[in-house]
């Protein structure tokens, strides 16, 4: 195309040139908007469209406006998903950061054999979410699982993981951490990385322990990495899905009382077994919202850290 | 980032609380996987039997054949549908990534910033969930559930991706290598093609792998939008769960174990990268 245009007359190759500067650009971002738009944007506000309605894949969509919302808000299950959902991601998500740090901090002393280090504890990121959750869920099975086989051993009763809130939680949230904690702790030991040596060196030398300069100086300055790792530790937790649908034998009910049932799996037993689209949507839209506000709150709350510098 | 070997203490030299968390954080990452292997190399009795078996048995060929034959869960048919779906999303997302990144990093124009935030914000979408159902619903309209399609499609661009080029292009593309190609004459697209796709062929690489990784490991929507005897790998996992012979551990655990070979393959090989590609990624985005 140029060249044609270099050989043509100057006003064509002026207008080229105008194109080439002013629109290149934008053709070379355009494939991503365009495709998100489809996929992302799209699906976004068509999910609105359909939790205002009464949807079923065959027959008539009515419209009932709020009433999808209103349902999800009075019903039991629902918020039942919802406590499940918040109870798992923080009894994952504040073990993980504290091992994450705990490991990087580790990892970043000077040692020979760093990269092996680094792969070991980043090879759980290779497994996926569905092998990770057919492993653990043997591991915690009632009679043959290798844990209980442990606690019995050491002269503890065994745990039905399954059947009651808490201990279904600690197992679902064991699988989220074996997987995460590693991937965590190489993104903080990045950013410790790149904090300046003076730091530490001016501190030392004005009697700072390590286990201070730990807090007053690491901490601090990996203040925008954690809220990146929380926001990102977030969105996984309350999307938590497989995991407990693995741990309930391919089930969306989250265990026969619904202990461990989450929004993610909410959603999907409105729409694939109760075959209500609508229902499913609003649930997709107030998981939605419930993501925005507590990234709020992680927000506002890890902006304190700045605060003790 | 110092990456320089053999330099410093060794593990046992190190401080207790290091050596300890070190050892410990190793233990527990590959003890699972490990365990994986010792299950899926034993018959189905010893996989429940108390106290449970600590080394690899000879039954790993038996289960294999079991687990690929299984007609409840397909898992041939999971394994190469799952290359053709992780490998096209990631051939897509590494070129609109490396272009948008290059725009990004490189280019003016009008609107740069405002987005450029709005991928970051798109990122915040938990595509997943609230593109479900509306998902499916396009799909069935479109006459395109259990096809390879339906599973591609949504996944073609990535927030992330953009951003982890852009970061690399920034770097890797000194500003001034642009400038001289442009004061030769060069048109932007020749800028792209013979100046920055050369120079962030590495970073290209990570993006690729780490595409790969996630896409292959794709769940909830293959799980919705395809049948079980068209399935992904990850789908046809779940499969051998369900079958009719109850819990048969063994078998289960060898299609666990087949399902992740290909990824620790590519993580032995180009960890490095991998590790590298996570913290160059991480720090600066």
């Amino acid at each position: 195309m140029s060249e044609v245009a270099e050989r043509g007359p100057g006003r064509l190759r002026r207008l080229v040139d105008r194109f080439d500067l002013r629109a290149m650009p934008y053709v070379l971002v355009s494939p991503y908007f365009l495709l998100f738009t489809v996929f992302g944007l799209f699906p976004l506000g068509f999910t609105l469209w359909v939790s205002m309605h009464k949807w079923r894949l065959a027959g008539e969509k009515e419209f009932v406006g709020l009433d999808n919302y209103g349902f999800l808000l009075t019903n039991g299950n629902f918020w039942n998903a919802t406590y499940n959902t918040i109870g798992m991601f923080v009894m994952a998500t504040l073990p993980q950061l504290a091992l994450a740090l705990l490991l990087a901090n580790a990892l970043n002393k000077r040692m020979r054999g760093r990269l092996l280090l680094r792969m070991g504890i980043l090879l759980p990121m290779v497994t996926s979410v569905v092998a990770v959750a057919i492993v653990f869920s043997q591991l915690f099975s009632y009679r043959y699982g290798m844990i209980n086989w442990g606690l019995e051993s050491l002269g503890f009763d065994r745990i039905d993981w399954q059947a009651d809130r808490l201990p279904s939680w600690l197992a679902i949230s064991t699988m989220v951490d074996w997987r995460w904690t590693g991937y965590n702790a190489i993104i903080f030991l990045a950013a410790m990385q790149t904090i300046p040596r003076d730091l530490y060196e001016a501190a030392a030398i004005d009697g700072a322990s390590p286990r201070r300069q730990f807090w007053q100086i690491t901490i601090p300055q990996l203040r925008p990495v954690i809220i990146f790792v929380v926001f990102i530790s977030t969105m996984g937790g309350l999307m938590l899905f497989a995991e407990p649908m693995m741990f309930g034998s391919g089930r969306y009910d989250g265990g026969a009382a619904g202990n461990f049932q989450t929004i993610g799996l909410y959603i999907v037993q409105a729409f694939r077994e109760r075959n209500n689209y609508g229902l499913a949507a609003a649930a997709a839209w107030l998981l939605f919202m419930l993501i925005l506000i507590i990234a709020l709150i992680n927000y506002l709350f890890t902006n304190r850290i700045r605060g003790n510098k | 980032m110092s990456t320089r070997r053999g330099s410093g203490v060794r593990l046992w030299d190190a401080t207790p609380l290091t050596r300890i968390t070190l050892v410990f954080a190793l233990l527990l990452s590959v003890w699972p996987l490990y365990w994986m292997v010792v299950i899926a190399s034993r018959s189905v009795s010893d996989a429940t039997a108390m106290p449970p078996p600590l080394l690899p048995g000879g039954n790993l060929g038996d289960n294999i054949s079991r687990a690929l034959t299984d007609d409840s869960a397909n898992l041939m048919t999971g394994l190469l549908n799952s290359f053709i779906v992780a490998g096209t999303v990631t051939v897509s997302v590494v070129v609109i990534s490396t272009m948008a990144g290059f725009a990004f990093a490189k280019l003016r124009f009008r609107g740069r910033q405002v987005l450029l935030v709005s991928v970051l914000l798109t990122m915040m979408v938990p595509l997943q969930h609230v593109g479900v159902v509306p998902l499916y619903i396009m799909m069935i309209e479109l006459n395109w559930t259990n096809t390879m399609q339906a599973v591609i499609l949504p996944f073609l661009v990535n927030g992330f991706g953009i951003f982890l080029m852009r970061q690399y292009t920034m770097q890797a593309v000194p500003d001034e290598l642009i400038e001289a190609a442009r004061m030769d004459g060069a048109a932007t697209w020749k800028i792209y093609l013979r100046v920055v796709l050369p120079a962030v062929r590495p970073g290209m690489a990570v993006l690729a792998l780490l595409t790969f990784m996630q896409n292959w490991n794709e769940f909830l929507w293959p799980l919705m939008i395809l049948r079980p005897d068209n399935p992904t790998v990850q789908v046809a996992i779940r499969g051998l769960s369900n079958t009719n012979y109850g819990t048969d551990y063994s078998m289960i655990f060898t299609g666990t174990l087949l399902s992740i070979v290909p990824l620790v393959i590519i993580f032995i090989a180009f960890g490095r990268q991998i590790v590298g590609g996570l913290m160059e990624g991480a720090v600066k985005s």
